[in-house]
């Protein structure tokens, strides 16, 4: 039914170049490009530019320079065929708009609906159906105020759910989050991307952009790596994008072991989860994985309620 | 009990009653908006902004409905323009621009003292609104009443959150203007029924009156426009009796009717608050 084009989304940024009104330069000449079935995570400290790029990327803010595709089409042209949703920064939002959960969800199937906007049966099944995936359904009578800070993030990522944007913007989704909520966001990402959703989620929790990345972009002004997780997200390269900002502790071998072995531990943090390196000081080393909760004894993380 | 229908008697009385209801309405359909986003005062500014619009018309021969909408429309454009120019605040914007267009004006009328009556235009006079001008207001409120029934879902996504907008394929600004230009457009129609001063709180008052009943939108655009419409009418009716000054008592009343729902509303009035924080520490205390 779905032509070959918004089947296989893709993403192209290439030399985009963002300068406010004020004359401050949000993003300077960024490139990179994504692939369907992809969670990318947008690496970068507070002022980098990574909301400075999602609005680029949907043309909120025109480029001086640079263009963005979307599926190989101009980024207006995309957005009126539904492919792109975006799950706001929480501080984006007016929560005392009087709108119930269920409306906001609903807001996802407009691009869908005619003149009126008038929902159809089928709409109502995917607004109830998002609300569902993100365990909200017993909410979705509240006003969207009076919801804690997981909660509302939910909404909003049912709203893109609802919405059946092909590729997803998340602008910051575990800030304010507790890591149930958390877990439970990226094992959602994880069945989007298995269904070939492309993802791009900015974060500065570095810790966790390992668990659940297969890409990595960092920004800093501009972008200063992208690729591959295991290649591009190194000690080198982070140090790079977070310059002094971060904490930086190292125990070497010797502090480690009692025998001759050489590899040591770097922490890295920006007083969120810290990412951990392991092994010898001088060599790229792919980060270490955290373990999971379901690895352990709990129960599989699910959206939990933490209202009470 | 007949004195009571008296008012229904006579024609006048029945075009000021319909006429004010209908602007009533409309003009608490876009309070619903402007009372979200916090740009209440913005109808304020254009009703005041409107002036040297009416004035320059009645000057040169032509509808006043037409110079009250341009300089309705200049008005909204100038403040959208310092505002993309300049770094000062939107109220500061606002105060600017109403202010010289209310003072150019006033110039106006006072160096060409033709037949504008300044009061008119100022407190309004919906009981003796000739009927040329009835028939404008009436097409003006019509045709806003239309379209904002045929897209206020589209206006309150762009109101709700004008990124998201743009990602389902609404153009918010096409969408604001549309907006604007209804704003200006009812302002005028409101100017005849209530004057200048007092339009500002039939864009206001209703929409804040609704957001202390309901957390839904739709439901609080029905109880706008029926709080407007309802006090309009009923305000009109009153001003029978009390011989004029309808603006005064549409607004009077739609006061009576905040204050009452301020108090007493369900869930968002005063006394319900204190009840509830109460209840949850009485609850707290006898828990622990
Ligand atoms: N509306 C704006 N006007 C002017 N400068 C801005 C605006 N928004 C962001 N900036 C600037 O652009 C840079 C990048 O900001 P942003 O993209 O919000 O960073 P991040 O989301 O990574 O924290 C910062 O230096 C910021 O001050
Ligand atoms: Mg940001």
């Amino acid at each position: 039914m779905k032509d070959k084009v918004s089947a296989d989304i893709s993403l192209n940024v290439s030399g985009v170049t963002v300068t406010y009104r004020n004359g401050n330069t949000g993003l300077r000449d960024a490139s990179f490009s994504l692939s369907a079935g992809s969670i990318c995570g947008l690496v970068g400290v507070n002022g980098s530019g990574k909301s400075t790029l999602f609005k680029a990327i949907m043309g909120f803010v025109t480029p001086t320079t640079g263009t963005v595709q979307i599926g190989g089409r101009p980024a207006a042209e995309a957005m009126r065929k539904n492919l792109v949703a975006y799950v706001p920064q929480a501080e984006e939002v007016d929560w005392n708009f009087p709108v119930l959960v269920e409306d906001v969800v609903m807001m996802g199937r407009y691009g869908h609906m005619g003149f009126l906007r008038t929902p159809s049966v089928h709409d109502r099944a995917m607004v109830t159906d998002a609300l569902d995936r993100v365990r909200m359904t017993e909410y979705r009578d509240r006003q969207i105020g009076e919801l804690s800070g997981g909660q509302k993030k939910r909404v909003f990522l049912a709203r893109a759910l609802a919405q059946e944007g092909k590729l997803i913007l998340l602008d910051e989704p575990f800030t304010g989050v507790d890591v149930k909520t958390e877990h439970a966001i990226i094992d959602l990402m994880g069945e989007l991307r298995d269904a070939g959703h492309l993802m791009l989620v900015s974060t500065h929790n570095l810790g966790s952009v390992p668990d659940f990345c297969d890409q990595v972009v960092l920004i800093n002004q501009t972008v200063l790596a992208a690729g591959p997780t295991e290649t591009t997200f190194t000690q080198s390269n982070l140090e790079e994008a977070f310059g002094g900002v971060l904490r930086h502790f190292r125990l070497d071998g010797t502090e480690l072991h009692n025998d001759e072995d050489e590899r040591g531990v770097t922490v890295l943090t920006d007083d969120e989860r810290p990412v951990i390196f392991y092994g010898n000081k001088d060599r790229a080393h792919e980060p270490r994985r955290r373990q999971r909760d379901r690895d352990e004894t709990g129960p599989p993380p699910e959206f939990m309620d933490d209202a009470s | 009990m007949s004195e009571l229908l008296v008012p229904f008697a006579y024609d006048y009385m029945i075009k000021a009653m319909v006429i004010s209801a209908l602007v009533g309405g409309v003009c608490a359909f876009l309070s619903a908006y402007l009372m979200l986003k916090g740009w209440s005062l913005m109808g304020d500014a254009l009703a005041h902004a409107i002036v040297p619009g009416v004035a320059g018309a009645y000057i040169l021969g032509l509808p006043f409905a037409a110079g009250a909408f341009l300089a309705g429309l200049l008005a909204s454009l100038g403040m959208y323009l310092v505002n993309q120019v300049s770094r000062l605040r939107e109220d500061a914007i606002i105060g600017l621009i109403f202010t010289s267009f209310f003072a150019f004006g006033l110039l106006l009328v006072s160096i060409y003292p033709t037949a504008v009556n300044v009061q008119t235009i100022i407190m309004g006079n919906v009981l003796a609104i000739p009927d040329d001008e009835a028939l404008q207001v009436l097409i003006i409120a019509a045709v806003s009443l239309t379209i904002l029934t045929l897209k206020w879902r589209d206006l309150m996504v762009v109101f709700f959150d004008e990124n998201y907008a743009r990602t389902v394929g609404l153009h918010p600004i096409r969408l604001k203007i549309l907006f604007f230009t209804l704003l200006s457009a009812c302002t005028v129609a409101a100017l005849q029924t209530v004057g200048a001063f007092l339009v500002v709180a039939m864009v206001i008052t209703p929409g804040a009156t609704a957001y202390l009943l309901t957390d839904r939108f739709h439901i609080l655009l029905l109880l706008s426009v029926a709080i407007g419409a309802a006090t309009s009418f009923i305000g009109a009716y009153l001003s029978f009796f009390l011989n004029g000054a309808t603006g005064g008592i549409i607004v009077v009343l739609q006061t009576v009717v905040f204050l009452a729902i301020f108090l007493f509303a369900p869930k968002h009035g005063l006394l319900q608050t204190r009840r509830a924080a109460a209840a949850s520490i009485a609850e707290h205390e006898q828990t622990s």
